[in-house]
């Protein structure tokens, strides 16, 4: 598994067989089954997925944000040289925020609604950085401005309950990145947004990211989205990577059958009075997943292979990584 | 297998004939006052809907397409008499709702029903789902049993199968099972006319896809009239028969799909189609086609309603209030620029832009 | 039949083996899982148990006094928990006793619950002037700490049983209401029950079908954490010889009348107390445990 996306020195996430359990009343639910990847500085990946794949546990996992009486994470996740599993609660926190830093699609749950966002920035800079609570605010200051916040100056004093939501995605953006984060993980940020605003918030993202040199990783549900914004795509299905690759092969030359699927499912410009082309049934449950490929009981080209055991990753001469028995046919080239 | 379940359009009498729409919403108004925060202030009003008027023909789909608090979802909760209009009128089939001569608001929702966005509360997770849909048709007089037979007959239509699924509890069902529940629910009394509001955007893209590929079939089966109502530009291009686009509670513009999508004459309808992401890493979006968020609907601007966004906003748009002026092929829009009488600058003159469908 | 309908079935025939269950029966089993609630459970069934077969069980007549034999230590031979100040026996009387304190324990708990949960339902569901009238009545008895208003009405009906519970069921109506209200505002607003609206549907059919169901069981859960505070609440009128009278035997009044053997038999003195302590800990435990156990996700 350690060959799924070829390692490069300058990697500064390297996740390694990362399984993720929640341990319930209802049983063992398994979200997370060996996921591997790494990025390096300055790429954007975007871990596509619906929900119930385990996308934004994944993404939590990276930052240790998961309750740690109920869940069993193990595997190997390092983020710039640290060894996030083993670290200790002093310094994860202490790496959360500014080495690694996250938005969410909710942004109330990023503020504390009874401070204002000038005061909040501030004290996160100056808990990090070190410095005093006046140069925090400066720093805040700085950061609305960044965000391109309309009156930054006055918005400083705001409570978050006041803002319209993309101000609010705003001011969430400016927090996450006021300590400069090496790494930026963001769980479906424009998903809850109209789509005016939702344009708005994918193309500051983008030239935040190109401006700081940020390490990108963005969980959604939305193929346009993940188009839009990333390098990488890594599609998710049932806890694992089925296929990972550039931007342009995933969506243009997708190989898994899942894949593939669902870009024939989403609505997009299709003649209208045609049938949608649809993935039948609804994924697996997670307390039982079958022994072999989890998308075998939708699949339409499942053979028995596929019901044994779970199908390792192919790397294919494009650069991507599938996991599908009859991904080994795209080896061969197609002239 | 042997669906005995009748068409709607037998069910109920075609009354107003062919021609007559299915329904005529005439300037449908509703404002919500709001209480003042501090004493001696005075109370605001939300203008959730302010003069909405259109009409939806007899087995057509009427796409509603806005952002959050363009008042689609109080428009549909008005349209089903979940709450009371303040002013304007609905008549359905030829029938004033809730006129003397006209038709009464029992008799109306059996003829109109509603699929519900939220799949989680819009089913009583106490009750087994076999119960959830023969409910209406129990309260409407038809005996126990027949009404169970009805319900397992809907399920089976919406692809579940009955003896599996009838007795379970939502919470046992996925989000897209949950959903083809809401619309056999909605199919319980044979309506003829379906009101689906955001019905698939809850769905992941797959599942979403297949009660696309349903609501299609039902209403080819059915003889069914829908007004769909969703945020999602691109199923409603899909779905819809004519698209209507609401800002701030009023109708910005009403017309056929195509001419919606290839000639938007609002610049509002323009921004929104401009913000479509396109599914093409090589075709990025350069610049976000509207800053800003929508305004708060308390208070929203004079004039028309999409002047602090709009590119060609000029004074005469702040003291006119434009009202939906023809602009061919069935095509009206609400902008002064549509209207060459209206003393804008650029009205009549016909913004061509080529927007990529 | 749409496209999708046979995989579908075909994947779900797998799982169903796992979710295929009712409401209640889940709820069971979870309850089966809940060791600390089965076994208070177990122990109210035995309480229960006992104080029914009292005649059969108690060693003593609970009325039969003697002089010669008064307070006895826990053990004496015959005398399992001793004796009380004029010689009768503790057990048998304990025994009895159970049957008037669960009485006053649930009985109220019940009536109150019918007329609290039904008139908050009332006003839940009505909301409006229905509403403000109910509860602005109900907050004027809430004004009044329970215990003080239980003490203040049977003092003004007088002593006796009936008037004890009488008192105690308008001290746990307004609780009662206030708690089916609040779920009933908060079901009132789901699309289900708007959905029913749509259907054409009337206030009763929606009331029975949509609503009782999904209120019913966090007004009984509340409830059944009252019956704890009834069984003490009954006590202490008693004890303040306000509800049932000498020589009944009556855990609070035994308690009451035991008060001054403390200094010669402490622990024959506490044993009324004990039982009082015993009942109210499983009704609150398994009040705990079904409310973990009626918690499902909706």
């Amino acid at each position: 598994m350690l060959t799924q996306i070829p390692t490069q020195l300058s990697s500064i996430v390297d996740v390694d067989d990362l399984t993720v359990e929640f341990h319930g009343r209802e049983g063992t639910v398994r979200p997370v089954n060996g996921v591997a990847f790494s990025l390096k500085a300055g790429e954007v990946l975007c871990i596509l997925g619906e929900s119930g794949s385990g996308k934004s546990v994944t993404l939590r996992a990276l930052m240790r944000l998961l309750a740690p009486d109920r869940t069993r994470i193990t595997g190997h996740v390092e983020v710039a040289g640290h060894d996030v599993l083993k670290a200790s609660g002093r310094s994860m926190a202490a790496l959360r925020g500014s080495t690694i830093s996250m938005i969410f699609q909710e942004p109330m749950t990023a503020f504390d609604p009874v401070y204002t966002i000038g005061d909040q920035i501030a004290e996160m800079v100056a808990q990090h950085k070190g410095v005093s609570r006046r140069a925090g605010r400066t720093r805040a200051l700085e950061m609305l401005e960044l965000v391109q916040v309309p009156s930054a100056k006055r918005r400083l004093d705001a409570y978050p309950h006041e803002l319209s939501g993309g101000l609010r995605q705003r001011a969430m953006i400016a927090l996450a990145l006021s300590c400069s984060p090496r790494v930026l993980l963001a769980d479906e940020p424009t998903t809850a947004l109209d789509a005016t605003v939702q344009a708005q918030i994918l193309l500051l993202l983008r030239s935040l990211q190109q401006e700081l040199g940020m390490a990108v990783i963005f969980v959604t549900h939305d193929l346009g989205v993940a188009a839009e914004v990333s390098d990488r795509i890594a599609v998710m299905y049932a806890g694992r990577f089925v296929e990972t690759g550039s931007v342009r092969d995933v969506l243009q030359d997708p190989v898994h059958p899942y894949t593939r699927g669902l870009l024939s499912s989403t609505v997009h410009g299709q003649p209208r009075g045609t049938r949608l082309q649809t993935i039948p049934g609804s994924p697996p449950d997670l307390r039982m997943l079958p022994p072999g490929c989890s998308f075998e009981p939708r699949c339409g080209e499942a053979i028995d292979r596929c019901r044994a055991a779970i199908p390792p990753p192919y790397t294919l001469k494009s650069g991507q990584c599938v996991r599908c028995v009859h991904a080994p046919q795209d080896l061969v080239p197609a002239e | 297998m042997a669906i005995t379940f009748t068409p709607a359009a037998t069910r109920h009498s075609d009354r107003g004939g062919p021609a007559q729409p299915m329904l005529i919403v005439e300037n449908l108004r509703k404002h919500f006052a709001i209480k003042a925060d501090r004493i001696g202030q005075p109370g605001q009003t939300v203008k959730a809907v302010d003069g909405v008027s259109f009409a939806v023909a007899k087995g057509e789909t009427l796409g509603i397409v806005g952002e959050s608090g363009c008042g689609k979802s109080t428009l549909a909760r008005l349209l089903m008499q979940l709450m009371g209009a303040d002013d304007g009128s609905i008549v359905f089939d030829g029938d004033a709702v809730g006129e003397a001569r006209g038709i009464s608001v029992k008799e109306l929702r059996r003829q109109m029903q509603m699929v519900f966005q939220d799949s989680y509360s819009s089913i009583n997770p106490r009750l087994p789902i076999r119960d959830t849909i023969s409910f209406a048709p129990i309260v409407h007089g038809m005996p126990k049993t027949q009404a169970r037979a009805l319900a397992n007959q809907l399920l089976e239509r919406v692809g579940l199968d009955p003896r599996q699924f009838g007795g379970r509890y939502p919470h046992q069902l996925s989000g897209g099972q949950r959903q083809r529940v809401n619309i056999a629910r909605a199919l319980a009394l044979s309506p003829r006319l379906v009101v689906l509001d955001e019905a698939v955007s809850a769905l992941d893209k797959s599942v979403e896809a297949q009660v696309l590929n349903l609501l299609s079939d039902l209403k080819d089966q059915l003889n069914l009239t829908y007004i769909f109502i969703s945020h999602d530009l691109n199923v409603v291009q899909f779905i819809a028969d004519r698209v209507l686009v609401m800002y701030l509670g009023r109708v910005m513009e009403v017309g056929p799909v195509e001419e919606i999508y290839k000639r938007p004459r609002h610049p509002y309808t323009r921004a929104l189609l401009g913000s479509r992401l396109s599914m093409d890493p090589d075709e990025r979006m350069a610049t976000p086609p509207l800053s800003g968020d929508p305004p708060n609907p308390v208070n929203p601007p004079s004039g028309c309603r999409f002047r602090t966004r709009c590119p060609f906003a000029e004074d005469v748009c702040a003291g006119t209030l434009p009202s939906l002026a023809d602009v061919g092929g069935g095509h009206q829009a609400a902008c002064l620029m549509a209207d060459p009488r209206s003393g804008h600058s650029r009205a009549g003159e016909f913004v061509e832009e080529s927007l990529p469908c | 039949m749409t496209d999708s309908t046979l995989p579908l079935a075909r994947i779900e025939i797998e799982r169903s083996a796992a979710v295929e269950r009712g409401y209640w029966r889940s709820v069971l089993g979870r309850l089966r899982h809940d060791p600390t609630t089965l076994v208070c459970l177990g122990l109210l069934a035995l309480i229960v148990l006992a104080v029914v077969f009292a005649p059969l069980l108690a060693p003593h007549d609970p009325y039969a006094t003697g002089i010669s034999r008064r307070l006895k230590p826990i053990g004496t031979a015959g005398y399992p928990l001793g004796t009380d100040e004029l010689g009768r026996c503790i057990l048998s009387r304990i025994l009895y006793g159970g049957r008037i304190s669960l009485f006053m324990g649930t009985f109220p708990v019940a009536v109150a619950f019918v007329i609290g949960g039904a008139l908050g339902i009332v006003a839940g569901f009505y909301g409006g002037r229905v509403n403000m009238a109910i509860m602005r009545v109900m907050d004027v008895f809430y004004a009044f700490p329970s215990v003080l208003l239980a003490v203040g009405v049977s003092g003004a009906l007088g002593g006796g049983m009936v008037n004890g519970v009488v008192s105690l069921i308008l001290i746990f109506i307004p609780p009662i209401c206030r708690i089916a209200e609040s779920s009933t505002t908060q079901v009132r607003n789901l699309d289900f029950v708007e959905a029913a609206r749509a259907s054409g549907a009337g206030a009763w059919p929606i009331l029975r079908t949509h609503v009782l169901g999904n209120v019913l069981a966090p007004i009984m859960i509340y409830a059944s954490g009252l019956v704890s505070v009834s069984i003490v609440i009954a006590s202490g009128l008693s004890f303040l010889g306000l509800g049932v009278r000498p020589p009944e035997p009556d855990w609070g009044l035994m308690l009451s009348t035991l008060r001054p053997a403390i200094y010669v038999q402490p622990w024959v003195a506490a044993m009324p107390g004990v039982a009082i302590f015993i009942v109210s800990m499983c009704f609150n435990l398994v009040s705990d445990g079904l409310r973990s156990a009626m918690d499902v996700k909706m």
